[in-house]
């Protein structure tokens, strides 16, 4: 057998061997999509009911001001937390979001304000300390399945850093939206000063309730306003991880459909190899005999 | 009729209550007395109960059914809880435990 065909079957069982693990990549993902969606829908209940409470406070209560809610008048310090993921292997998602976020950090440097980064997620807190970029905070390990806890974790870190005199004055959140299997969006939002934001669009015709308040509105809002940004937060962490599967399910499904073509591609030439060596040895043995027919026939 | 523990007292909720929105305690029992079905009871640490539109939404930390308590568990919490607020008095984290724990088993129809 000739080098170049020994060549060939080397490469065609090399690729064979990724695709098969590219493939088996693909179907982990799928399902842990599913999963994943499972827990966002689980948690969209909880989002709603606080976004709704949140709301009926802020619209009964023009009056109370609480310092999550109040801009500060010079900002000087921004912080942005960067939704990343543990494990590679997932195309574009993280370069996408950190790409993202410079852009973010580039705007708001040109506001004047210095930036300060807090990072989730494994490649995130990896792409800023290998660029020495001091990190507000960092955290990893559960990007495929954030808990609550964790949520928890990082909003009271910004709430306390933001509650500070001489800390952040404003929180941006830089995080991948799940749309669809198909579709995941990198996008931005400022978490801290405290925008309300509708998770649905409420028809204009239906007026808020007029809550009653146990024991006061202030008293209230002081212990809701801390869970609302949790509930934003963790909303963030769910849908990253899930548009994380869903990337990598994408990244690997491409690897594995490149990987059969290249098989394909790599057989062609390993027949059209083998078969240029069978002819070759056809040729040499005819050669052969011929010049023995022709030198029996010199002697006679 | 939904029975809650808020931080100012125990509020009663019947059908048509006026919307309010109250601060739950830590450790506080939860009652929903139903028509014609038992009553439902559930341990309930932290969070919010809203009544809006005739419907009550309570927005926990952490929530437990008192039907899925594991009692003998609960006993044991409890039961640590209290030997580290007896070594030391200001420990809140314990106090706090102990509140939980009582708040679990006396969902779960055991009596503290």
């Amino acid at each position: 057998m000739g080098a170049q065909l020994r060549l060939l079957r080397r490469r065609i069982t090399s690729v064979r061997s990724t695709a098969k693990i590219t493939r088996a990549q693909e179907l982990i993902a799928s399902s842990r999509i599913v999963k994943a969606q499972q827990r966002m829908q689980a948690a969209l209940p909880y989002e709603r009911e606080i976004t709704r409470a949140v709301t009926g406070v802020v619209s009964n209560a023009a009056s109370v001001d609480h310092p999550l809610t109040v801009a500060k008048d010079n900002p000087a310090r921004a912080g942005v937390l960067v939704v990343t993921s543990d494990s590679g292997f997932c195309g574009g998602f993280n370069a996408n979001v950190l790409r993202e976020a410079e852009a973010l950090r580039g705007l708001l440097e040109g506001r004047g304000l210095a930036v300060t980064p807090f990072v989730t997620g494994r490649k995130g807190v990896t792409w800023h300390s290998f660029r020495n970029r001091d990190m507000g905070g960092s955290w990893v390990g559960f990007s495929r399945k954030p808990a609550y806890a964790d949520a928890k974790e990082i909003a009271a870190m910004l709430i306390e850093s933001f509650k500070d005199e001489n800390g952040i004055d404003e929180i941006h959140i830089v995080s991948t939206e799940f749309v669809s299997m198909l579709t995941q969006n990198v996008v931005v939002k400022r978490i801290l000063p405290l925008e309300v934001e509708e998770t649905e669009a409420t028809e204009s015709t239906t007026i808020p309730p007029y809550f009653e308040f146990e024991p006061t509105a202030g008293d209230v809002l002081e212990s809701l306003l801390p869970r609302y940004v949790e509930s934003r937060i963790f909303t963030a962490l769910l849908q990253s991880a899930a548009s994380e599967e869903a990337a990598r399910r994408r990244a690997m499904k491409s690897a594995t459909d490149n990987a059969n073509e290249l098989m394909r591609v790599l057989t062609q030439q390993m027949n059209q190899a083998r078969q240029a060596e069978i002819t070759q040895e056809i040729s040499e043995i005819v050669g052969g005999a011929n010049a023995l027919a022709d030198a029996a026939a010199g002697k006679e | 009729m939904v029975i809650a523990k808020t931080v100012d007292g125990e509020i009663g909720i019947m059908p048509q209550h006026a919307p309010v929105l109250g601060v739950l305690v830590e450790g506080g029992v939860l009652r929903v007395k139903r028509e014609g079905e038992g009553e439902l009871v559930a341990a309930v640490h932290g969070g919010f109960i809203s009544v809006a539109d005739d419907e009550v939404s309570v927005l926990a930390e952490v929530a437990e059914l008192g039907s899925e308590v594991d009692v003998a568990a609960a006993r044991d919490a409890l039961d640590r809880a209290q030997a580290s607020i007896e070594a030391n008095q200001e420990d809140a984290d314990a106090a706090v435990e102990a509140q939980r724990a009582r708040a679990r088993l006396r969902a779960a129809g055991e009596e503290v």
